[in-house]
């Protein structure tokens, strides 16, 4: 077997050609690396290109087909969890997996209670220890909050806080930036910069390369399967490790803007909900890609929620073409032309269970029946979508499970599109997906408005809100602190609104 | 297209359970019994099997839907004794005034609308009243007992017609008609569940409530009616039983219903979880169910000792469900 050496030069875990098969197709070939202690360490890739298989052989969810891992410089088998949390190699998984009726602390501490004696636990002591913990992380979550009651984002920071009790030698994060605004990105990066300088190993998983440039020390490419290459990020531009990911040259990623066509399509005066939005106006014109910018909570997803009938609104009018709208239900929204592309896909989105078929027509079943479902018109939507966007998929038949995230939101899409909608809620439409499904979602969304579609582009980063958008609307506190357009459409201004140092005072 | 080689094994195989696994224990068991006694495969004796499972059958037809949709139905089983034993009141009460058939008719309209009384009872406590499925037909599983009690003061609701009997007795080109009418609701229901929006609908309900909801179904409407559907298959079980009786027993009649029907439902592969199932499925969950009674009863096993069975074969089939996921 190995020497022992690799524990003494810094060397934490060492993969000697790890491979992964599933029935005979290899996800994972002969990945040969060595992660050393105390270092940023990014993997990045496109879906599918076997970051999550290697990591969950890490994390011990997958056992390797061949290969061998030393961990210290011991060959381990990394057999279940339990084995990896035993010898420090904790894991955030990319979707978040807490006890949504438990508290806060209940999550950090599930399995690992503090207990006074033998059967009772020690609420104090978890309490005191959660808060410490959150403090670290630059939140102000209370520990004691019901899970369900907070936000996604806050989710992940308590998911990232339960990882951290144990003081793990190496912690590996799945996509954690996904769905977080830029304060609690750059707090998070923080906190890893602070794990290394305590001698904590990080792997870090990323779509977004410029936190991967910002914050790792090394960087390794993965492509169908394979290790494209391993160095060291200084070394490497963003873009050159896009194309290492892809491949081949990478034109600009976002597509020419589109003029707006005149007319107004959606005129929303003084929209109010209890407690979350406040006196919201704004128009949306035939053709146009508004932004709406702002921090997590700043009141967005609430505003969509409220447009698409699931949010009751205090007050304000919501006026399609001119004519007001009662949108009490989201069958309301769907009979105006509002459709809502969520950003919680698993949670709003789309049926797990269902099969691509079944999803792509949930909303707009009514097309295909009479009394029965046209089952051969059905499957020729599915097909066409399939086609349109790109969806790959073993069969129609094949349920949403089975596909990866990139394609679950083309299913997404087409479910959201089916019914032929005037006005498209975009909420994070590209969460957590690779640049290549990206940029086909941002071509995608380029052609609806292109047809005379609007779209309302509600994004958390800032980047894609301005290589998008006509006009941005930045929220903040259930306002709209500020409506910018043409040059005024940059990162700085969208931050002085979205922070409240310009803008409509809350 | 791009539909691109995905290795097998990302190719559920649950699916082949929901479809096929109780046909397959369905054929297994055939084989067994076929071979444990000469008698089984007597036409009367299968005749009889599908006879008696039929009552519990039709119900569990429309427990599927419920199941499906993520509730579930306890208070089948009572209101099956309260629909009989109005049925009689009522036939008895009409029998006099508008000849034996009116009556008849009548006593079959009024149980199929008691029925959906009772459905949407239901429906209305768990939709609008938010009382979890469970709960709320444990107390309406109470209430439907005692008010059957109540009416009847603990006795028998008896038929003096002489011609009802001929409906739960009579037989169609030999096969008798609760087998008939079973077949007959299954195809209709099997139908609905796979071909029609609100099939649809019912498992996009049962598979995430909150993705049905903001895909404009009308999740509540759905759920609603689903107990709807399972009250009219427990009316029409409720008319099969009372005429093959001609009586109702106020304290016997319906008894353990519930559990023979979730039974079979569960048995056929629908998940208690909800989100998916198939109503073959549940026709092949009750017969095996029907099977393994009369197999016991053949081979003489004790009758006390037949739940045991009836429980092991339930938690199998829901260990092997595991499994398979």
């Amino acid at each position: 077997m190995q020497s022992r050496m690799d524990g003494m030069d810094g060397v934490i875990i060492k993969t000697a050609g790890i491979s992964k098969e599933f029935s005979g197709v290899y996800v994972l070939k002969d990945i040969n690396v060595e992660i050393r202690r105390g270092e940023v360490f990014g993997i990045v890739g496109e879906n599918g290109a076997g970051k999550s298989t290697f990591i969950k052989i890490l994390g011990g969810t997958y056992t390797p087909s061949e290969g061998q891992i030393f961990f210290d410089g011991k060959p381990v088998h990394i057999r279940d969890a339990g084995v990896a949390k035993r010898i420090g190699i904790a894991m955030i998984p990319q979707e978040v997996n807490l006890v949504s009726d438990l508290n806060v602390y209940e999550n950090i501490f599930l399995g690992n209670e503090y207990r006074v004696g033998a059967w009772l636990l020690d609420k104090k002591k978890m309490m005191s220890k959660a808060r410490e913990l959150l403090h670290d992380l630059h939140t102000d979550i209370a520990p004691d909050e019901r899970i369900d009651r907070l936000s996604v984002a806050q989710k992940r920071m308590v998911e990232i806080a339960k990882a951290i009790t144990h003081d793990p030698k190496v912690l590996i994060m799945d996509e954690p930036t996904a769905s977080l605004t830029q304060y609690e990105i750059d707090v998070l990066l923080d906190l890893m910069r602070r794990l290394k300088e305590r001698g904590v190993t990080v792997i870090f998983i990323s779509h977004r390369l410029k936190e991967v440039k910002r914050v790792c020390d090394r960087v390794m490419v993965l492509r169908d399967g394979e290790t494209v290459s391993i160095d060291s990020a200084t070394d490497l531009s963003e873009h050159e490790i896009a194309k290492r990911m892809v491949g081949r040259e990478l034109d600009t990623i976002f597509p020419e803007k589109v003029e707006a066509q005149g007319t107004t399509v959606l005129r929303v005066e003084g929209l109010s909900v209890k407690g979350v939005l406040h006196d919201v106006s704004f128009d949306l014109k035939k053709g146009e890609i508004l932004g709406f910018a702002g921090l997590i909570g700043a009141g967005r997803t609430e505003l969509a929620e409220a447009l698409i009938g699931v949010r009751r609104k205090t007050s304000g009018k919501i006026l399609v073409h001119d004519k007001e709208c009662v949108v009490n239900s989201p069958g309301d929204a769907i009979r105006h032309g509002i459709a809502y592309l969520s950003e919680d896909r698993q949670g709003i989105g789309i049926l797990t269970s269902f099969n691509l078929v079944a999803n792509t027509t949930l909303v707009s079943l009514g097309k295909y029946c009479r009394l029965l479902i046209n089952a051969r018109k059905e499957r020729e939507k599915a097909r066409f979508y399939v086609d349109a966007f790109n969806i790959k998929a073993p069969s129609i038949e094949t349920r949403l499970e089975f596909l990866s995230g990139g394609n679950q939101q083309k299913v997404s899409l087409a479910k959201s599109l089916d019914p032929g909608p005037e006005v498209f809620i975009l909420d994070e439409p590209t969460r957590g997906i690779d640049v290549n499904a990206k940029k086909e979602i941002y071509d995608f969304i380029r052609q609806l408005v292109m047809s005379g579609i609007s779209c309302i582009l509600i994004s958390s980063e800032l980047e894609e809100i301005i290589g998008m958008c006509s006009r941005v609307a930045v929220m903040r506190d259930g306002r709209i602190a500020g409506i910018l357009e043409g040059d005024r459409i940059c990162e700085e201004e969208i931050m002085y609104y979205a922070t409240g140092l310009k803008g409509r005072a809350s | 297209m791009n539909i691109r080689a995905i290795p097998k094994k990302m190719v559920p195989k649950r699916l082949d359970y929901e479809r096929f696994g109780s046909l397959y224990a369905l054929i297994l068991l055939f084989i067994i019994s076929s071979i444990a006694s000469p008698y089984f495969l007597q036409l009367q004796n299968i005749l009889n099997i599908l006879r008696q499972v039929s009552y519990t059958g039709i119900i569990a037809l429309g427990m599927t839907f419920v199941i499906i949709s993520g509730g579930i139905d306890l208070s089948v089983g009572s209101m099956t004794a309260l629909v009989g034993g109005i049925v009689i009141l009522t036939l008895n009460k009409f029998g006099g005034e508008i000849g034996e058939i009116g009556a008849i008719v009548v006593a079959i309209v009024v149980g199929m609308l008691l029925g959906l009384v009772g459905g949407a009872a239901n429906g209305l406590i768990i939709t609008v009243g938010k009382v979890a499925p469970f709960v709320a037909t444990l107390g309406t599983m109470a209430i439907f007992r005692s008010l059957t009690l109540y009416i009847s003061n603990a006795g028998e609701f008896r038929s003096a017609s002489s011609m009802y009997p001929e409906l739960g007795m009579g037989d169609l080109i030999g096969i008798p008609v609760p087998v008939w009418i079973m077949l007959g609701l299954a195809v209709v229901f099997h139908i609905v569940l796979t071909r029609t929006r609100y099939g649809r609908y019912v498992c996009a309900v049962g598979s995430n409530e909150r993705v049905a909801r903001y895909a404009a179904i009308k999740t509540e409407v759905i759920r609603f009616t689903s107990y709807l559907v399972v009250g009219l298959t427990v009316a029409v079980s409720a008319v099969l039983l009372s005429s093959r009786l001609n009586s109702i027993s106020s304290t016997n009649a319906g008894l353990n219903f519930e559990l023979d029907a979730i039974a079979a439902v569960i048995i056929g592969g629908t998940p208690l979880t909800g989100g998916s199932g198939t109503i073959p499925g549940t026709v092949f969950g009750a017969i095996i169910l029907g099977i393994i009674n009369n197999m016991l009863n053949m081979l003489g096993v004790s009758p006390y000792l037949q739940g045991t069975v009836k429980g092991l074969v339930i938690i199998g089939a829901v260990l092997i469900q595991g499994k398979r996921r």
